[in-house]
């Protein structure tokens, strides 16, 4: 018998060696190992073993099954592998063949440099005030130190909706609307970004163009505070090696007042063709708030001061992303748009 | 304002070049905007004469001229301008000269014949047109028959200067004065101003027996001033006061003219000289024009005048419009002799309304309206007097008239010296801003303590108050010595409002979904109304007009969104992007009663969607044209973002924009919040858009009425839920969301979902009928269900759907 034994072990594990797939090992196990297998046939003989012998043999009986066993899962194992590798390897696909495609929205240019406008003065404690685009003689002009026979009045071309009701020109009537609504509190910081209107059509003005307004008052506010926060802007905006500079300038509603000038990114300051050699591009105009328009807003000019800036936002957007052409801002030609 | 740089030196030591001149008066805030050099690049050409000029023997455009330089050597020139005579005096370009654009003169043979140089246009010299009359334009430059002969053409004629650009801010007019702009540059280089010697002799003849002045509106003429002078001999200026006016832009006319011109450029002061033989009496009446009065101005046109228009008068007629324009019956011509000169102080306003009106706009009134110095008025008459003696052989009669009713006083301005640090954030010493003020000429009239009291000069009435004054102490001592600093005080916290919240959110959802914002203007053209076929009732026609539109197409403030969105669409089809997809935010302008009863009209914000063409495709999807679903799933996945449920879509076939089978109103909560559907194809068809196109418009203030609420967790359900699946039979025209709502009511709490799955029309179910699929999930929160209750509900449903719609079961 234990030869016999020895004779299933040595076929066993030959055919187990030589088994091709998962059947095949399936069969070998039924053959060898199963209720009717040739090793339980083997050991059905047991009975006619001796005393002695029966304990001897039946050992040995295990541990050939055992090894069997062990064999078999080993082969199992490999072939399941194998099998699966090659499952694998047909299942390959194209992997340069492109994406699903979705349609990318995008925000218009200007509604982003708005957004990121927003956030910069949010960071430094702004909020931001709306008003309306369709707006009277006096917020426009008349309570900004502009009465109706102010010269300045030449500087921007009014479109006139009665003779007392304008598209106003400038975001600036939401200063005096802020401080009629706010005061006496202080202090006072709000930005306001939104539509003006000017009689302009051609490469570097649109008749329609956004403007972002800003105005501060407390005690104590000085044109200091005013370059400060600019710097801070600027550097937000356009880049932190950014500079500014402040060149004398006249708005009637602020005094004294300033031209804001940022140092050109394409030749860091050193001049050239954008900048038309000089080094700087200018981005906007502010100043500390006219006495008068403090007064109409409900403030005493004695004991506060402010500082106000206006910037244009297609300017900013055109020096952001080297845009030449303002009209491309308004054509809404989806392959320029789809640009940002 | 234009300058040359060598008269501005007369005025003032000038020891720095043009550019950094130029640098520190614009970082003063005095503008200089281009250097414009003159000279651009001669040499060698000289004053000559043209002592012989005939015709060419060879060639009848050409003729042989005999050139002198000196008055012994001759060259012979051949030249080919039709204005080339004997006599003449011109510039003369010797063999070897070099001219602007680098051509260098050689010896040539022209048609056989030898040319030793070349007689010079003002063009080939780089000379401007400004200032040139027509005939020097057209052939060679017609030199002053006293030009002296040899002298290098650079020195005769000044090109070895340059000019100055400013570009003025309209508070700083006050350098629309030569002598002005000297003061500037004199209080930023710490120098002293040369003011021009005013010296001249007068004859015993008195001024008072030949002329008279009356002001009859001291309020619109406040100060009036006339010198007379006699024997002038009207001829071309001198070359150095041409040259000064070329530089300026002004073309040099005849003497009397030119030196008016002159005196406006130094001073500041407009004047007019008059035939003083054309006025009757002698008498000058300042006066408003009366009802339908009639004058030819120097431009030869007649003009009607309106009532408070302000007039040079004698006692008969009107000889000038005061500030704006002299009147052609009184104007100096080649036979004047005798000339009545005016410097006058007009009111500001009242001549930026005459020009306005007129249309007029001439140096002078341009410094009219921006304010004169009314203390140099005397000054600018008698500097004329003067040069019109000395260029013009004039006889100045004794004495001057000053009609001055109300002397205006200077202001008068009180500074506290620490409010210049206080509102600059600088540190300047009380010393440095009293010597700033000091070199502007304000002067400190009282000192207080820190308290200084200081007189205006007369010649800056833009300085009012004392952040005037701050202002001036700051670009004088440098806008770069403000440092840089953060505002102190008070903390405020930086936030947008829940609207501007909700706007920021609705692009951001929209652009999620792969749509494009666009921003159009708003104003639109009113034919917009026809083609969206716009009742003659629909309010949106009440658009507010634009009073000075730029064009018509610009002529009204939109109601509504859709020309703009159309118009979009059609121009990027035109530029071969079809498949489309675009929303704006923005405005439109109801009256809303403005503006009778209300100051402003409306302003409401509005979402604006417009879809055409296919999805985004690629090898794997087929294309699939956009849809009116696929609009209505924007909207709906907008109104989920928004945390908006209580949502209804009701037919709509009232709107003339959309197609009437297609579109709905969109209602949350009972309101109304806009409609959506496929464009109206005859609204398409007015765009001239292909077929099919899909919009929405949406009401941005019903958004923020009931949406944006809080979010508020909900338990994960903790039962399992059951799915079944009910696919009905039913009439083609039940609505889906009739069959929903049945499912809902019926279902009760324990259906927590349903949604439909498929939508079959064909030859499996009867014509007229159609067959929609529904899932439904059945769920508590507190159990599981049993099949009994969950086919008990089922059954309820069915029954309920079946007596209301005879819907049936799909078998
Ligand atoms: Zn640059």
């Amino acid at each position: 018998m234990k030869e016999q034994l020895e004779k299933i072990k040595l076929e066993a594990k030959k055919a187990l060696d030589h088994a091709k797939n998962i059947e095949e090992l399936n069969d070998l196990k039924v053959k060898y190992l199963g209720k009717k297998g040739e090793l339980t046939q083997v050991l059905r003989g047991m009975g006619q073993l001796s005393a002695e012998e029966r304990p001897i043999i039946g050992q040995l009986a295990n541990e050939v099954r055992d090894e069997l066993n062990a064999i078999l899962e080993e082969q199992m194992k490999l072939i399941k592998k194998a099998e699966q590798k090659q499952k694998l390897n047909l299942e390959t696909i194209d992997i340069t063949l492109p994406g699903k495609s979705f349609s990318r929205g995008t925000k218009h240019p200007l509604t982003q440099v708005i957004e990121e406008a927003k956030q910069i003065f949010m960071g430094l404690g702004f909020q931001i005030a709306e008003g309306p685009e369709i707006e009277t003689d006096y917020y426009n002009f008349e309570a900004l130190n502009l009465p109706k026979d102010h010269p300045a009045r030449d500087m921007q071309d009014t479109f006139y909706i009665t003779p007392e009701v304008v598209l106003r020109t400038h975001t600036s009537p939401v200063q005096v609307r802020s401080m009629e609504k706010l005061n006496p509190e202080v202090p006072v910081k709000i930005i306001c970004p939104g539509k003006v209107y000017r009689k302009d059509d051609d490469a570097t003005h649109s008749p329609m163009f956004h403007q972002i307004e800003g105005l501060v008052i407390d005690h104590g506010i000085r044109m200091s505070d005013l370059k400060g926060v600019l710097l801070v802007f600027a550097q937000q905006m356009f880049g932190s090696d950014r500079k500014i500079r402040f060149r004398p300038s006249y708005f009637p509603f602020t005094e004294p007042s300033a031209e804001v000038d940022v140092s050109c990114g394409i030749c860091s300051g050193n001049g050239c063709k954008s900048c038309s050699y000089t080094g700087w591009l200018e981005i906007l105009g502010s100043g500390m708030v006219h006495p008068n328009v403090l007064k109409y807003g409900g403030y005493d000019p004695t004991k506060v001061t402010g500082f106000a800036f206006g910037m244009g936002v297609e300017r900013i957007a055109m020096l952001k992303y080297g845009i030449t052409d303002m009209r491309l801002l308004f054509e809404n030609d989806i392959r320029f748009l789809q640009q940002f | 304002m234009k300058v040359s740089f060598k008269w501005l030196q007369e005025y003032v030591d000038i020891d720095i070049t043009p550019e950094e001149l130029a640098d520190r008066l614009t970082n003063a805030g005095v503008t200089v905007e281009y250097i414009e050099y003159l000279n651009k690049g001669i040499t060698g050409v000289v004053v000559g004469e043209v002592l012989e000029a005939v015709k060419h023997p060879n060639a009848e455009k050409l003729s042989l001229c005999q050139v002198t330089t000196d008055g012994d050597n001759h060259f012979q020139v051949v030249c080919g301008a039709p204005n080339v005579r004997t006599g003449q005096k011109i510039p003369f370009a010797l063999v070897g000269a070099e001219l602007p654009g680098g051509l260098k003169i050689e010896k040539a043979k022209l048609r056989g014949t030898e040319s030793q140089g070349m007689i010079c246009s003002a063009q080939e010299l780089g000379i401007k047109d400004e200032g040139l009359t027509a005939d020097q334009k057209e052939g060679i430059l017609d030199l002053d028959p006293a030009a002296p002969l040899g002298v290098d053409i650079i020195e005769y004629l000044r090109l070895d200067d340059c000019v100055l650009e400013f570009d003025l801010t309209p508070n700083r007019s006050d350098c629309l004065s030569v002598i002005n702009i000297a003061r500037e540059v004199a209080a930023l280089l710490g120098k002293q101003v040369k003011f021009p010697e005013i010296k001249f002799s007068e004859i015993d003849k008195k001024i008072e027996d030949l002329a008279q002045v009356e002001i009859k509106d001291s309020n619109l003429c406040r100060r009036y001033v006339a010198k007379v002078v006699e024997g002038v001999q009207i001829k071309p200026s001198p070359q150095w006061l041409k040259h000064k006016l070329i530089c300026a832009g002004m073309r040099p006319i005849n003497n009397v003219v030119d030196i008016t011109n002159y005196v406006l450029m130094e001073m500041g002061q407009p004047l007019h000289a008059f035939d003083y033989n054309y006025l009757s009496a002698g008498k000058i009446i300042v006066r408003k024009a009366e009802k339908g009065e009639k004058i030819t101005t120097l431009d030869e046109n007649e003009r009607e005048l309106k009532e408070d228009i302000l007039l040079i008068t004698d006692p008969q007629k009107a000889v000038g419009i005061a500030g704006v324009m002299g009147g052609l019956n009184s104007e100096v011509t080649q036979e004047t002799t005798t000339v009545l000169i005016e410097s006058a102080y007009f009111n500001p306003n009242s001549i930026r309304k005459t020009s306005t009106n007129l249309g007029l706009r001439s140096e002078a009134s341009l410094r009219f309206e921006k304010g004169i110095n009314i203390e140099t008025v005397v000054d600018a008459a008698n500097r004329t007097a003067q040069l019109l003696a000395e260029l013009a052989d004039g006889k100045v009669l004794k004495g001057i008239i000053d009609n001055y009713p109300n002397p205006i006083e200077r202001t008068i301005i009180k500074l506290e010296l620490t409010k210049v640090n206080e509102v600059l954030g600088t540190n300047i010493e009380d010393q440095q801003i009293k010597e700033i003020l000091s070199s502007l000429n304000i002067d400190i009239i009282e000192e207080i303590g820190s308290v200084i009291t200081v007189e205006i000069p007369p010649y800056r009435p833009d300085i009012t108050i004392a952040e005037d004054l701050v202002e001036e102490v700051a670009r004088l001592s440098g806008y770069d010595k403000i440092p840089t600093t953060l505002p102190f005080g008070a903390s405020s916290k930086g936030q947008k409002t829940l609207e501007q919240k909700l706007r920021d959110k609705i692009i951001d959802t929209i652009a999620a979904r792969g749509l494009t914002e666009v921003i159009n203007f708003s104003f639109i053209n009113k034919t917009n109304f026809d083609k969206l076929l716009l009742s003659p009732e629909d309010m949106r026609r009440q658009a507010i007009p634009v009073l000075n539109p730029l064009s018509e197409e610009q002529g009204y403030m939109r109601t509504t969104l859709f020309p703009g969105l159309l118009e979009t669409l059609r121009r990027n089809i035109n530029r071969r992007s079809e498949n489309l997809g675009i929303f704006e935010l923005g405005k439109i302008y109801l009256p809303q009663g403005f503006p009778e009863k209300s100051i402003l009209p409306l302003e409401k914000w509005i979402l604006g969607i417009a879809l055409r063409g296919e999805l985004a495709s690629n090898w794997q999807d087929k294309t699939q044209p956009v849809d009116f679903y696929y609009l209505k799933g924007i909207v709906e996945n907008l109104l989920e973002q928004l945390k908006i449920t209580d949502i209804l879509f009701k037919p709509c076939q009232d709107s003339p924009l959309y197609h009437p089978g297609r579109s709905a109103y969109v209602y949350v909560s009972g309101e109304i919040l806009g409609i959506i559907g496929e464009i109206h194809p005859q609204v398409t068809d007015n765009y001239d858009l292909p077929a099919r196109n899909y919009a929405a418009e949406l009401d941005v203030e019903v958004l923020l009425k009931l949406g944006h609420g809080p979010i508020k967790f909900k338990q994960l359900p903790k039962y399992p839920a059951v799915h079944r699946d009910l696919a009905l039979v039913v009439k083609e025209e039940i609505t889906s969301s009739q069959l929903m709502e049945v499912i809902r009511t019926q279902g009760g709490d324990l259906l927590s979902d349903v949604t439909i799955f498929d939508l079959y029309k064909g030859n499996q179910i009867a014509l007229d009928y159609k067959s929609l699929a529904f899932a439904l999930t059945f769920q508590a929160e507190d159990r599981t269900l049993t099949d009994k209750e969950i086919n008990d509900i089922h059954e309820k449903i069915q029954k309920a759907l079946a007596e209301k719609f005879q819907a049936s079961l799909r078998s």
